[in-house]
Parts: C-alpha cells; sequence; structure tokens
C-alpha cells in the first residue's frame, strides 16, 4: 500500500489481509497447531463456516476435532449442514452409524447406503 | 456502471492530514492527497469510478487515482454500490470464557451518605438496608470467592480481585484474612492474584496504608475535588461534607503507598462539571498519580443529572484536557487524564467491541452473601444473577444475558460510527434511565461521539508526533507506571 498507512494495531493487520503485496502470507494449518497464527488462514479439514463443533469437539475438548478424516465424516452426518457427503440419517438411512460407536475407533463399518 | 459509494468510517484530521477510522473493524489509516481528495469525492455522493478520476484529475495523475481507489476499495473505506457491505456476523464468545476480575461486594454498608449514591439513593436496585442480604461479606465467603475467582479463570494465570462496597474499609479484617488467604490458594494453583479496592478514604489509618503499601494493593479513592465540590455530594449522615477528613488522609496514603499509581475516579454531576479545576486540584495540590472522570449514574430527573447542555459543557472541558494531555505527551512528560488514556489504548488495540465492557463475560460481581451477578452494580439483584460462588456460573443465564446484549442487536447503534468502542454503553446506566440492560444509552451518544473524535485527533497527533508513546501499548500488560 503506497496511499494509505496503517497506523494502529487493526490497520496492519487489515492490511496484512488483503494486501497483495504483504509478506505474511495466508497459510493452510491444522487446528491443532498451536499456537494459531495471528493472521487469516484456512484451518485443514474445516470449512469456512464457524460452528461450534469445529474448534472443540461434542464434549467441549479438543481430542476429537474434524482431523483425522473419519472425525470429519462422523460430524458431517450430525452436527453439520453439509448434506451432500454423507446419508441422510433423518428420513432414509437412521440406522447409517448404528455399528460405529466410536468414530475414530469404528469408522470402517461406516457403510455406503443404497436406495432402496 | 461501477458506482463508488461510501462505506461506514469516520473521517478526522489530526497534524495537518485526514485519518480514516474504519467501522466496524476499528482499522486507523491515515490518507495522503490522492486517497483524501477520493474520499472526499465519494462522500459527497455516490459516483461512477469515471466521474471519481474526473473530479481529481486536476491534481492527480490517473494512475495514482486509480491505485487510491484500488487501496480504499481493498480496506473497504468504499465499496461499489451494488455490493452492499455484508452486517458482520453475530457470534456469540466461546464458552466456557475465562473470568479474569472479580469484583467483591464486601460490605453493602457505607460511613458516608453520598446524595448521587447509586447504591442508596432513590436509583438503587438493591435494599441494602431491608434486603434479605447480609450487611458484611464474611471470611466463608470470601473464601469461597477466592476459590471461585481461581476455579472460573481457566487457563489464565493471573486473575484480578478488586474489593469494593459500600465502603471497603468497613471491612477491613475480611479483606485482610481473604488476601492471604488467596495467595496461598493461588500459589497452590500456579497462579498470581493483583488485588485492587476502592474506598472513600475516610478509614485510612496507618496500619492499613502500610498493610496496602506492603501488599501493592492498588488503590482507587472515590472524591469529587476541592473542598466545595466533594462536599457537595460526598457527605456523612449527619450531612457534614467529608473533605476535611479524607485530604489528610490521602495525603499520607499518597507519601506511604508508593507501589502501585494510585488514581482519583471523580463523578461528575451538573452542579460540579468543572473537570479542569477538580483535575489540577487531584493532581497538583494533593498529588494523584491518575484522575478519572465519570457523569453520574442516575435518573434524568434528579437535580443532579447532567442534561444535554451539561454533556456540551463536559465535552468542551474534557477536550480542553485531552489537549493538555497531548502536549504533555508530545514532550515525554506524564500527564494523568485516565479516560484519554484509556481510550487511546483502545484506539491503539483497534478493540471492537461486540459488548460495552468486560460484564458478564471476564468480569462479575460478587455480593455480600455470594451471588454472582452481571457486575458489581448488580450484586445482589436477582434479576442479574449469574450464579453463586459456591455453585458456580449459571452458563445457561450467562448464555441468554450475552445473547441479549449483543451490538448486533442495538438497532440504534448499527448506523453510529462509535460502536465499536461504545457499543451502547454501560448496563447499568441503561437500567437506571430505561429500566433495562438492554437498551443503549441514547441520552450520550453525542456526548460519546464528540469525544470519541477528540480521542481519534489526540491519537493522530501522537501518531505523527510522538509515535514511541503508542508503541508502550503494544505490551501485553500495560501498567501505568509504563504509560508515563
Amino acid at each position: 500500500m503506497t496511499h494509505l498507512k496503517p497506523i494502529n494495531r487493526k490497520a496492519h493487520r487489515v492490511v496484512d489481509a488483503v494486501d497483495p503485496a504483504s509478506d505474511r502470507k495466508q497459510d493452510v494449518v491444522a487446528l491443532q497447531q498451536n499456537p494459531t497464527p495471528q493472521q487469516p488462514h484456512y484451518p485443514l479439514g474445516c470449512s469456512l463456516v464457524f460452528a461450534p463443533g469445529w474448534e472443540a469437539d461434542s464434549n467441549g475438548g479438543t481430542a476429537g476435532l474434524c482431523q483425522p478424516v473419519e472425525r470429519d465424516i462422523f460430524d458431517c452426518h450430525i452436527g453439520c449442514f453439509w448434506p451432500a457427503h454423507v446419508p441422510d440419517q433423518l428420513n432414509h438411512a437412521p440406522g447409517w452409524t448404528a455399528k460405529c460407536a466410536s468414530a475414530q475407533k469404528d469408522w470402517r463399518k461406516l457403510d455406503l447406503v443404497f436406495p432402496g | 456502471m461501477m458506482t463508488l459509494a461510501p462505506r461506514e468510517f469516520h473521517l478526522f484530521q489530526a497534524a495537518g492530514r485526514d485519518f480514516l477510522y474504519l467501522v466496524p473493524s476499528a482499522a486507523v489509516f491515515a490518507l495522503d492527497a490522492a486517497t483524501s481528495a477520493v474520499v472526499r469525492v465519494v462522500t459527497e455522493r455516490p459516483r461512477p469510478v469515471e466521474a471519481v478520476l474526473a473530479a481529481v484529475v486536476d491534481r492527480f495523475d490517473e494512475a495514482a487515482a486509480r491505485a487510491a481507489i484500488a487501496e480504499l476499495l481493498q480496506v473497504r473505506a468504499i465499496g461499489y454500490e451494488h455490493q452492499p457491505e455484508e452486517a458482520p456476523p453475530r457470534l456469540l464468545p466461546m464458552m466456557p470464557f475465562p473470568l479474569s476480575t472479580m469484583v467483591l461486594n464486601v460490605t453493602n454498608q457505607c460511613n458516608l451518605a453520598c446524595t448521587y449514591c447509586y447504591e442508596y439513593g432513590e436509583d438503587k436496585i438493591v435494599d441494602t438496608e431491608h434486603g434479605r442480604q447480609s450487611k458484611f461479606m464474611t471470611e466463608q465467603t470470601a473464601r469461597e470467592s477466592v476459590d471461585f475467582l481461581l476455579r472460573e479463570s481457566g487457563d489464565s494465570r493471573t486473575a484480578h480481585l478488586t474489593f469494593f462496597g459500600g465502603e471497603t474499609l468497613l471491612n477491613f479484617p475480611v479483606l485482610k484474612a481473604t488476601i492471604a488467604y488467596a495467595r496461598r490458594r493461588a500459589a497452590e494453583a500456579g497462579k498470581t492474584i493483583d488485588f485492587s479496592l476502592t474506598t472513600n478514604a475516610t478509614l485510612l489509618r496507618p496500619d492499613i496504608i502500610e498493610f496496602l503499601a506492603e501488599n501493592a494493593i492498588g488503590v482507587t479513592v472515590s472524591i469529587d475535588g476541592p473542598k466545595e465540590l466533594q462536599n457537595k455530594f460526598r457527605v456523612f449522615h449527619n450531612g457534614a461534607g467529608s473533605y476535611d477528613v479524607v485530604a489528610p488522609k490521602i495525603k499520607e496514603l499518597l507519601r506511604v503507598h508508593r507501589s502501585r499509581p494510585i488514581g482519583a475516579r471523580v463523578t461528575l454531576t451538573s452542579e460540579t462539571i468543572d473537570v479542569t479545576r477538580i483535575y489540577r486540584h487531584l493532581t497538583e495540590e494533593i498529588g494523584f498519580w491518575e484522575v478519572g472522570f465519570a457523569p453520574v449514574t442516575t435518573s434524568p430527573h434528579q437535580r443532579y443529572a447532567i442534561g444535554e447542555r451539561g454533556f456540551d459543557r463536559m465535552l468542551d472541558q474534557f477536550n480542553a484536557l485531552a489537549h493538555d494531555f497531548l502536549e504533555h505527551v508530545v514532550a515525554n512528560r506524564h500527564h494523568g487524564f485516565s479516560n484519554v488514556k484509556d481510550t487511546l489504548e483502545e484506539i491503539h488495540k483497534g478493540v471492537s467491541k461486540a459488548y460495552p465492557c468486560g460484564a458478564g463475560l471476564g468480569l462479575l460481581g460478587v455480593s455480600t452473601d455470594g451471588d454472582v451477578a452481571v457486575c458489581h452494580r448488580f450484586a445482589g439483584s436477582d434479576a442479574h444473577k449469574l450464579g453463586t460462588v459456591r455453585d458456580g456460573i449459571d452458563r445457561g443465564a450467562q448464555a441468554a444475558f450475552l445473547a441479549d446484549h449483543h451490538i448486533a442487536d442495538k438497532t440504534d447503534c448499527s448506523r453510529c460510527w462509535a460502536r465499536p468502542l461504545c457499543s451502547g454503553g454501560c448496563y447499568h446506566e441503561a437500567h437506571v434511565r430505561y429500566g433495562t440492560t438492554r437498551k443503549p444509552n441514547l441520552h450520550y451518544c453525542e456526548w460519546i461521539r464528540g469525544w470519541t473524535d477528540t480521542c481519534l485527533r489526540v491519537y493522530g497527533e501522537l501518531a505523527e508526533r510522538n509515535p514511541s508513546f503508542l508503541e508502550r501499548f503494544d505490551r501485553d500488560e500495560v501498567t501505568a507506571e509504563a504509560v508515563l
């Protein structure tokens, strides 16, 4: 930026976020990465929509976040509006997760669903 | 056709140039001649890009003008008329939010009878004379409160404990015992607790002052200024003024207690708006390090309530003192006008608030019997209760409070450029004025905008003339000493 001069801390962050010449590039980072970078970034494995469940697991902890990927599938099934990727548990496949008590251990038991 | 329109910002001048305060990001940018010209043309009325270029072409070449437009678009100071700015998402804080400050009302009794007092006057919320609450907090409740603070402070290494009243020192034995207990419990938990208190100074004795100094307790003294101003409202139960009692005790406190800077807290009323004189008296004659001013909280019909003209007068005086502050700081000299310093820090950090203060979030008040409230001003009020120190925070009530008070729902504020800093103002003030904490304080909007503009101009001046002063705010924990 040559015409606007950022003055306060927030203005510097705005410039970092929008100025293509900014040396702080946007990055892809894992949610567990600590500390989280103080700049715009895409958390890996997450939707860009802020929703509780992505930052904390169903117990309020961080052990079951949306990585590994099997957890991602399971969370999309119950907690999130992402219907295209998983069977519809409300109407057509209520028992889809019946054999999967723990997503991280039993995810292989999640099977395809065929319209019947 | 691509028509350019202004987005939300406040344009202000300082050090001979234009600055933009962007809303709601709270970013501050200095403009050069080209961006200034573009902003002014677009603010006059929305115009197509070519028309904006035509309007500034006599002063800047086309490439510079286009670059200025592009940068203003990037930071969203201006935008295309056909793409209205999206409202920022209404995000509620992640829970559990760590408690950082607990205000402990160790007593609801007072040896003064200040006529404007929100705790005893006509606008009181809780009946502290005949109500069910105990008049003094027991040591047991104070201990439970300390455990509550340490428990609810989450991963934070430091927690703040403020003793409050009534007159705090009426319950000095419990205060003293609580500090010892809190230090021990905090050490066990690997944390530190920072202590402070507010007092009317009438009960300061040499041994109390010694204790406060030895334990590095932060002290704020409620005092309204020179004798005739102090004695107008800050009186004993028999009506006698308190100045002659408190002045020598405060001087002794300031002489002995050097481990923390000591501040004065002044309540302004329609009859005592004399900011500069009060400031000079409290700093030069009494010796306070800092002085903070707040208009009295009252329903509008009280004779001491500050009316519209009073707010104008107060603003003029605040502006004069802010100018004084600026000249001192430019010359690297200390100035203790804490209102301006606090706002400068928020401007520097780019604070954009969803809530006016930390009440109900990182700050909670505790009543004498251990009820937890939104803040100390609501301590003991059942309607504003958020749990007890024994049972913990009522998460449901807290979530409901936060859901009910978000800036996104204050439609009166939605077009105001000062909302990143004000966010509707004090809950207690709103409760007293309008009967609900949910309403923004519309009676002082003009004052807030005027004062915020002043602070922005001081900020802009400092950014040009003494930026090293502002860099001090970049440290995480800024103490009063560190900021001159």
